[in-house]
C-alpha cells in the first residue's frame, strides 16, 4: 500500500497540513519498500483559484491507494478525488505523520 | 444640485461593515428627492441595498457565463486541455477530462485550442439581475448563484445593463463589494469618483490605505468618508490629512443610525448633519468630475 500524507515538513515528525489543495508537500510511504518521498507542492500557492483541482491532478498522478489529510479537500477537490475513489482519512490535524499514520492503522482516523 | 452631469460614483472600501451600504442608500435616496438616479448594487456575493428600498420589479433576467462541456466522444485525450487552464478548472483524470464551472473565467483558451473541438463552450447561469423602480431612484441588484465563486463577470455585465438602460440618468451610484481584490477594481474601474467608507479605527485605516493603494494604481479620483466617527481614535484623520486624500464627510457613531440601519430603514431624514454631509458629498463629486475632465 501506498500513503499520502499532507504535510507541512518531509519527515515523520512533521506536522500534517491541515489544508489539501494548498498542501506544502505530499508525503508518500511506501509500506513494502518502507520508503518515504517527499513531493514539494509549494507551487500551487502562486494560485489564486483551483490549488484544489490541482493538487487531486498531482494526487491522481501519483497513485496512491490512501491518502490521510486534515480539514479534508473542499468540494471541487472532494469531486476529483472521489472520481478516482481514492480512500481518504481526514481530521488528522496537529498530529504528526507518525501519530497520524498510527491513528489510521488502529482505525483512528475518519473516513470520508 | 441643478448643473449635474452624467456622473458614475462608486462607493467603496477596503473593510467589510464600515458602512458601504448605508452612505449608498442614503445618497441615493437624497439624490431622488429630486433627480432621477440609479443605485447598483454591485457586491453581488451579498447585495443588501435592497433592504432598504420595496418597489416595483421592472425587470429581472438571469445572467449567464460562457463554461467548456467536454464531449468525450471527440476527445483524444491529448492532454493540452488542463496545461492551459490556469486555474485548474480544466483536470485530466486518466481516461477522463472534469470541467469545474465554478473555477472556470469563461478564456476560452481550452475551447479555442482543443485539437478536435471537444470542449464547445455552453451558456451556464451565474447570477440573477433585478431592476426596481422607487419614483425617481432606480435600482439595479445582482445576485451570484449559490457556490458561484466569480462575481466579475456578473459584475461586468451588470454594469453593462446599467449603461445600456439608464444611459441618461444624470447620477449611477454603485455600491462596490469590500476589499481590494477582482471584484472590487471591476465594480470602480468605470466610475468618475470613488468614495471611500471607513471606520476611524485601527482597523478601518489598515484596510483604508490598502484601498487607497488600490484606487491609486488605478489612478481614480477619491475622497474619504469616516463613517460611526466618534469611536477608535483620529488616526484615520490624520492620514488623510497626511496623504492629502479629501475627507469628504464624517458620519457620527450613533445607535439611532444602527437601529435604523438593523430594522432596514433609511436615516438621513432624521439626522439634519448628515442630510447636510450627503449634500456636501455630492456637491464635491460633482466639482472633482467637472474638474478632471474640464
Amino acid at each position: 500500500m501506498k500513503i499520502a500524507f499532507t504535510s507541512e515538513g518531509t519527515s515523520w515528525d512533521s506536522l500534517i497540513d491541515p489544508r489539501f489543495g494548498r498542501t506544502e508537500n505530499i508525503v508518500l510511504y511506501n509500506e513494502e519498500s518502507k520508503e518515504l518521498t517527499t513531493v514539494d507542492n509549494s507551487a500551487v500557492k502562486n494560485d489564486a483559484h483551483g490549488a484544489g483541482t490541482a493538487t487531486a491532478q498531482k494526487i491522481f498522478e501519483l497513485k496512491p491507494d490512501v491518502l490521510i489529510t486534515g480539514n479534508g479537500p473542499g468540494e471541487n477537490a472532494a469531486k476529483a478525488l472521489k472520481h478516482i475513489k481514492m480512500r481518504i482519512f481526514a481530521d488528522a490535524n496537529n498530529l504528526t505523520l507518525r501519530q497520524a499514520y498510527n491513528n489510521y492503522l488502529s482505525g483512528n482516523l475518519k473516513e470520508v | 444640485m441643478t448643473d449635474l452631469k452624467p456622473l458614475k460614483i462608486a462607493i467603496a472600501s477596503g473593510k467589510g461593515g464600515t458602512g458601504k451600504t448605508t452612505l449608498s442608500t442614503n445618497l441615493a435616496a437624497f439624490i431622488a428627492e429630486q433627480h432621477e438616479v440609479v443605485l447598483v448594487d454591485l457586491d453581488v456575493e451579498e447585495p443588501n441595498s435592497g433592504l432598504f428600498f420595496k418597489g416595483e420589479l421592472t425587470h429581472e433576467e438571469d445572467i449567464f457565463k460562457m463554461i467548456p462541456q467536454w464531449d468525450a466522444s471527440k476527445c483524444t485525450l491529448c492532454g493540452i486541455c488542463p496545461k492551459l487552464c490556469s486555474y485548474h478548472a480544466v483536470i485530466q483524470l486518466g481516461p477522463s477530462i472534469l470541467v469545474f464551472p465554478e473555477l472556470c473565467h469563461s478564456c476560452y483558451a481550452c475551447s479555442e485550442l482543443c485539437p478536435v473541438d471537444a470542449l464547445p463552450m455552453i451558456p451556464k447561469k451565474t447570477g440573477t439581475l433585478r431592476d426596481f423602480r422607487i419614483d425617481k431612484l432606480n435600482f439595479v441588484e445582482s445576485r451570484l448563484e449559490i457556490g458561484e465563486e466569480q462575481a466579475v463577470q456578473l459584475i461586468s455585465k451588470t454594469k453593462k445593463y446599467v449603461a445600456a438602460t439608464y444611459g441618461n440618468v444624470s447620477i449611477a451610484i454603485f455600491d462596490s463589494p469590500p476589499g481590494t481584490s477582482c471584484p472590487v477594481m471591476e465594480a470602480t474601474r468605470d466610475a468618475d469618483f470613488v468614495i471611500l467608507v471607513t471606520e476611524p479605527t485601527p482597523f478601518g485605516l489598515h484596510d483604508l490605505s490598502l484601498a487607497v493603494e488600490t484606487m491609486r494604481t488605478l489612478k481614480k479620483p477619491f475622497g474619504v468618508v469616516v463613517n460611526r466617527y466618534g469611536i477608535g481614535n483620529d488616526e484615520v484623520i490624520h492620514y488623510c490629512r497626511e496623504e492629502n486624500i479629501p475627507l469628504l464627510a464624517k458620519i457620527p457613531n450613533s445607535r439611532k443610525i444602527a437601529e435604523l440601519y438593523s430594522s432596514g430603514k433609511l436615516m438621513y431624514q432624521d439626522f439634519p448633519e448628515v442630510r447636510q454631509s450627503l449634500s456636501d458629498i455630492l456637491d464635491y463629486c460633482i466639482k472633482a468630475v467637472k474638474g478632471a475632465k474640464v
